[in-house]
């Protein structure tokens, strides 16, 4: 966003406000976000800078409500039944100052028969001492769809502890796709943990991609209830680690109904001295349900290593180039 | 003749327990397509790793010189710096990185129009290729056209193809040999593996590998009726002798007693 359009906006707010948008919005575009995006007026936008919302907008059958919290916002959004959003609603959020603490509580009620895809960008762009705690509730109601994209910024210092912690609940024929993604600038301290509910003939996806480097603890805690029949289900994660980082995957899928099919799929790449582990645990509860696993946990595959080799690659960029494709 | 660009002297492999390549010597010059013609297990695959410097394969004696220079103690990168390179018969999968990454990867500086060029020179669509990914959401003559692809866009001076046309469709194996033919008029050495004899036709030169070793090397369709004629039905009745009875056997049948034409026309 541009100064002269935070200016514009800045109209009737508190003073510091346009200065803070614009900070916010130079975090958002680290994030991997299209600040201009923001403010077109087809495009529902939340933007909240450690405890304050600092830009709201909402487009027909999409609507927040949003409260202060101390140290956070506490955030509803209601997608309303049967609408389609077309464009994708983006959020952000993030902390600026170096030191700060972060809570949101966000609630997302999809409607029945409703379809919305969200982008969320978290930045914490100069954090030395940054804690991002999201307890968020999701409610996919039956025959909804939501596609769930969330890209982190945590700077270079690796001071910023980010706990994303959030319940879902997918009904009858609805649709969970998620994307979480930390691979630029450091990780910090990162623990994820996804608690999900999956209904008859429901469908959950969701992707998980890290980079941890130095220090860096990664934390992964991944459960998927396949209870309806013919659930269906998907965990894949792509981790890196490198330095002194230590990741840690804990990924479990129930197959608790009759058809249900799930699938977990974990790819750790590990140099240096770093530390990984994954742990899947699969649990099938019902003899017409079935659960696989599969996961590769060590350095790069020699073959896609030794193909890059030989186009000139050094061994360095070689390894870079696939951790970077795995993570992209 | 010109001299040859990529030498082998008397190679020699073994890996877990076993003699791979044995006492191999194989010249490629410079701007001709060599085809190496062999049964399956005959040591192909291994002397293309070997030549490209991968894991496992480094020669156990004997050398290979490449423009004069004994290369055999150099990385894969080292090799590929000075202009070898290798289509893997079974190239591997990259998630996320996009296929016109991937064909533009040995190129300095690559610009789309070469990748496009490349792309092309495979019959695929670079608008509908060129940013998905080289993964396992190609199919395996998919992949296997973006891997010669990146091969042909590099320019190398020694291009390695192991089974370029395995898994290619028919309709498109007659691009796949005019890339062939395309990457020896531009001055790269082709060493093309494979063990169908139609691919013959398309080299200026071929070698009939067996047993680890080079057989014959000489005229191509020569090569070709030998090996259609004489190489497949000798895999069943040698399959269980000793190696040195069996070499002994199938030399008795072989145009020259095994000689290559090139050695005696050079010897000459």
């Amino acid at each position: 966003m541009s100064i002269e359009r935070v200016q514009r906006h800045a109209a009737g707010r508190k003073p510091g406000w346009a200065g803070e948008l614009a900070d916010m919005m130079e975090a958002y575009r680290q994030a991997g976000g299209d600040p201009d995006a923001l403010q077109l007026p087809d495009v529902a936008t939340l933007v909240v800078s450690s405890d304050q919302v600092l830009a709201s907008h909402e487009v027909p059958g999409i609507r927040f409500e949003a409260q202060p919290l101390e140290n956070g916002v506490k955030a509803h959004i209601f997608v309303e039944p049967g609408v389609k959003i077309e464009r994708p609603v983006h959020l952000c959020f993030g902390v600026v100052p170096e030191e700060g603490i972060q809570i949101i509580e966000a609630e997302y009620e999809i409607g029945a028969g409703a379809e919305a895809e969200f982008l969320a960008h978290c930045s914490f762009p100069n954090a030395v001492k940054v804690k991002h705690h999201m307890r968020g509730r999701v409610h996919v109601q039956e025959g909804a769809s939501l596609t769930y994209t969330e890209e982190h910024y945590h700077g270079q210092t690796g001071g910023v502890e980010v706990l994303p912690h959030v319940q879902v609940q997918v009904d009858k024929g609805g649709r969970f796709v998620t994307t979480f993604s930390l691979t630029r600038g450091r990780v910090g301290y990162m623990d994820l943990d996804y608690q999900v509910e999956v209904g008859e003939n429901a469908l959950v996806e969701m992707i998980t991609k890290a980079y941890g480097t130095q220090q860096d603890q990664i934390q992964v805690k991944e459960v998927v209830r396949l209870n309806g029949a013919k659930a269906r289900g998907l965990t894949k994660t792509r981790v890196a680690v490198r330095d002194e980082a230590v990741s840690q995957i804990l990924t479990t899928m129930e197959g608790n109904a009759a058809g249900a099919r799930g699938h977990m799929d974990c790819t750790e790449i590990v140099r240096g001295s770093a530390q990984a582990s994954n742990t899947p645990m699969v649990i099938v509860r019902d003899d017409q349900a079935q659960v696989t696993h599969e996961a590769a946990i060590g350095t790069v595959n020699r073959k896609e290593l030794e193909s890059l080799l030989a186009r000139g690659l050094d061994e360095d960029q070689a390894v870079d180039l696939i951790i970077r494709g795995m993570i992209r | 003749m010109e001299a040859p660009i990529l030498k082998i002297e008397n190679l020699n492999l073994r890996r877990e327990g076993r003699d791979i390549l044995r006492n191999l010597n194989l010249d490629v010059c410079p701007g001709e397509v060599h085809t190496l013609l062999g049964l399956n297990g005959s040591g192909k695959s291994s002397l293309a790793y070997a030549l490209m410097g991968c894991e496992g394969y480094r020669p156990n004696s004997g050398r290979i010189l490449f423009d004069g220079r004994d290369i055999s103690a150099l990385s894969i990168t080292e090799r590929a710096r000075l202009g070898i390179t290798l289509a893997w018969q079974e190239p591997a999968r990259f998630e996320g990185i996009p296929v016109g990454k991937y064909v533009g990867l040995g190129l300095e500086n690559a610009n789309r129009n070469q990748v496009v060029e490349a792309l092309d020179a495979v019959a695929l669509n670079a608008k509908v290729y060129g940013y998905r990914s080289a993964d396992q959401t190609l199919s395996g003559g998919e992949r296997k056209r973006v891997e010669l692809a990146a091969v042909y866009a590099m320019r190398p001076r020694l291009a390695i193809l192991d089974e370029p046309d395995s898994g290619i469709d028919v309709l498109s194996l007659g691009e796949i040999e005019k890339l062939i033919r395309g990457m020896a008029e531009a001055g790269s050495a082709v060493l093309l593996i494979t063990h169908r004899e139609e691919l013959a036709a398309t080299a200026s030169v071929a070698s009939i590998m067996c047993y680890g070793t080079i057989l014959f090397t000489g005229d191509p369709e020569e090569a070709r009726q030998y090996y259609t004629g004489r190489c497949r039905p000798h895999l069943d009745s040698l399959g269980s002798q000793p190696w040195n009875e069996a070499l002994a056997k199938v030399l008795e049948d072989i145009p020259g007693n095994g000689k290559s034409k090139r050695s005696e026309q050079a010897a000459e």
